[in-house]
């Protein structure tokens, strides 16, 4: 067991590596130079060579991606071209505003998925079950942007119980735990959970009547357990398939959504990405990247680790 | 064989099972009497399909009760197995009538140890403390001979080879005492040295602990090792029922006769070769359970039919040199 959480943990090394190679090199695949975007267009010569020594631009690509890697490694993701401040505050200052929305998003979501799901399982093939998993497909079908339009006209605009936009006065500085601030956050976060409803539905379903399917079902009924036992084993067989699920879910929605983080003007990492392609603000777009993957890569790893407790066989 | 003068463990009573799919109604069992004594070991013999395990399952109530349409009456130790409630039949499962399976490895929960599935079942039906319950697991694992078993309590099912299992199995379904096991072909998945070891095992705890045993098997060896009377199904009745001894000597319904040419029996006097090696006795194809012939289901395959046999199902009637406790519901076999 201890040897296996070890292992895995040190596999993080290698992946990350090669990780932060391809978010390095992906930028430089992209056409166009990241200065012009800062630069004047008559800009002499003299300053833009001064620049790109400045940024490093100069050196030979590996030796630039060298500086780079040592550097993240230290916590050091450079210094934003557009803003002149540090990436990893920009980076941290987005992740708080993303993570609070993800965890309201995924508590929705999941809690919804998970009853709905246990329930379709249990009754499939009702008429029930058609209403759930109906439900849980139109929530995965429906265009994300869409949907916080939708949300965006009702409540904010035509019933005007909600506010559409932003993270309530004075920005993500000024946040506090009020209805005053926290209000900003609902519609986006019901937007934002309505996939990992679906998707966690679907699967909860699949994977009880699954099981519920299974011999040992019967032969625990055979021995006379009660509703409530049969309903332990049964969370139990789906623990580790759901939290792999929900763990690349919440994964997911902690990368930020670009496009539902731009329709509420929600300042987290993906109107962060946004505003970096947009600006060409190269560091930045490169720091978020990098930092984005690893998270996904340490992601995966607890997820791992977690389904490893849950069942025995995995550890092998 | 224990006195007729108290009333039997289980009584069935003309048990019919139907199963309503969306274009058929199969046919699994119709009209299958009997009854059986405590301490008495009924072995149902029959070939896959017969309707053996659906049998069994009725007893437990554990069949879809949507699809599934039970006619007739069953007793087990003074319940009215059919009129029973959610509750009575919890109360029922595990503790009056317990089951074990053909396949081990699929009857356990892969992701709890054999330990915390032996326990549970004391927990439920005991309401004991979690280490009353583990220390009768332990006993229960020594019971069945299963080496180390303080260690065995915290192994995982994959974790344990499948005459093991089966050991841990029959541990579970004897942890709360019952008076009946119902035995679905437990040996059927094991090779054939711990075969032998678990018959063996089942026939020393049945005496030790004074259960009775319905033990279904297509095996005919299994069938005799460990029986007291023999129960031959096809299609779904009971075609003959008898003491061990007499169906193995003087078989009285051809489709036995049959099933006996086929097997090898140990200590019977019949040899037909080595165990497990199946000779095509019996031509034809199995009988179909969705449109039930009007006479004999074995009729089609039968070398002896003729046109009575195709009108009207025979009844179970004392053979001509088996004495009234050997009943056949073969037209031949009645003097
Ligand atoms: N749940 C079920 N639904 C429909 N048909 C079933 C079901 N269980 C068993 N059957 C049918 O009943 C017949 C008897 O099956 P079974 O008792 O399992 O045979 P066996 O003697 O091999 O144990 C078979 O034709 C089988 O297909
Ligand atoms: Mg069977």
């Amino acid at each position: 067991m201890f040897t296996y959480i070890l292992k895995r943990i040190l596999y993080v090394i290698p992946i990350g590596l090669a990780v932060s190679l391809v978010c390095f090199s992906l930028v430089f695949l992209a056409p166009g130079d990241p200065l012009s975007a800062i630069l004047p267009p008559d800009a002499t010569t003299e300053l833009i060579e001064r620049l790109k020594a400045d940024y490093g631009f100069d050196k030979p690509l590996p030796v630039q991606f060298g500086k780079w890697v040592l550097r993240a490694a230290q916590g050091d993701l450079g210094t934003s071209i557009a803003t002149g401040r540090p990436v990893n505050s920009e980076i941290a200052k987005a992740i708080s505003n993303t993570f609070m929305l993800a965890m309201f998003a995924c508590g929705i979501g999941f809690s919804f998925g998970l009853v709905f799901g246990f329930v379709a399982g249990y009754v499939r093939n009702t008429w029930l079950d058609k209403v759930v998993t109906g439900i849980a497909v139109t929530g995965v079908s429906l265009p994300h942007y869409w949907l916080g339009m939708v949300m965006v006209i009702i409540f904010a605009v035509l019933l005007d119980w909600l506010p559409a936009m932003g993270a309530g006065a004075g920005g993500s500085d000024a946040w506090a735990w009020d209805w005053e601030h926290v209000r900003f956050l609902v519609l986006p976060a019901v937007t934002l959970s309505f996939i990992p409803m679906g998707i966690v539905t679907r699967t909860t379903r699949a994977v009880v009547a699954e099981i519920l399917n299974q011999e040992f079902v019967q032969a625990l009924r055979a021995k006379g357990m009660d509703s409530l036992g049969v309903f332990k084993h049964v969370v139990k067989n789906a623990a580790p398939t759901l939290l792999a699920v929900m763990g690349i879910q919440l994964g997911y929605l902690l990368g930020g959504s670009i496009l539902v983080e731009t329709v509420f003007s929600w300042p987290g990492t993906g109107f962060l990405l946004n505003t970096a392609i947009f600006q060409r603000d190269l560091p930045l777009l490169q720091g978020t990247i990098l930092f984005l993957a690893m998270f996904f890569v340490v992601l995966n790893v607890l997820v791992d680790i977690l389904q490893s407790i849950f069942d025995p066989r995995i550890r092998r | 064989m224990s006195s007729t003068a108290t009333t039997p463990l289980v009584e069935v009573t003309n048990l019919s099972v139907h199963f309503r799919n969306a274009d058929a109604t199969v046919h699994a069992v119709n009209g299958v009497d009997f009854t059986l004594n405590a301490g008495e070991v009924l072995g149902i013999l029959g070939e896959s399909g017969s309707g053996k395990s659906v049998t069994l399952k009725t007893l437990m109530r554990l069949l879809p009760e949507k699809k599934t349409t039970i006619g007739g009456g069953m007793r087990v130790a003074g319940h009215d197995v059919l009129s029973l409630d959610r509750a009575g039949l919890i109360a029922f499962r595990g503790r009056v009538a317990s089951m074990i399976f053909q396949e081990p490895m699929l009857a356990f929960d892969p992701v709890f140890t054999i330990g915390q599935q032996i326990a549970e079942t004391v927990i439920q039906h005991e309401g004991v403390s979690r280490e009353v319950a583990m220390a009768r697991a332990l006993e229960m694992l020594e019971r069945v001979q299963i080496p180390s078993a303080k260690r065995r309590l915290e192994a995982y099912p994959h974790e344990m080879s499948g005459g093991m299992r089966q050991r841990a199995m029959i541990a579970l379904a004897l942890a709360c005492k019952p008076q009946l096991l119902l035995a679905d072909e437990p040996t059927t998945a094991l090779d054939a040295t711990v075969q032998i070891q678990i018959l063996l095992l089942l026939r020393q705890l049945q005496k030790e602990m004074g259960m009775a045993v319905i033990f279904v098997t297509h095996d005919v060896g299994a069938a005799v090792e460990v029986s007291d009377r023999i129960a031959v199904m096809y299609a779904g009745r009971f075609v003959e029922t008898g003491d061990v001894r007499t169906v193995i000597r003087k078989p009285g319904h051809p489709y036995t006769q049959g099933l006996l040419a086929a097997n090898v029996l140990p200590g019977t006097g019949i040899h037909a070769g080595k165990r497990g090696d199946r000779i095509e006795a019996i031509p034809g194809a199995p009988p179909n359970m969705v449109t039930l012939a009007p006479g004999c289901a074995f009729e089609p395959r039968c070398k002896w039919a003729e046109e009575r046999c195709g009108t009207k199902v025979p009844e179970p009637l004392p053979s001509a040199d088996g004495g009234a406790a050997h009943l056949v519901r073969c037209v031949r076999a009645v003097a």
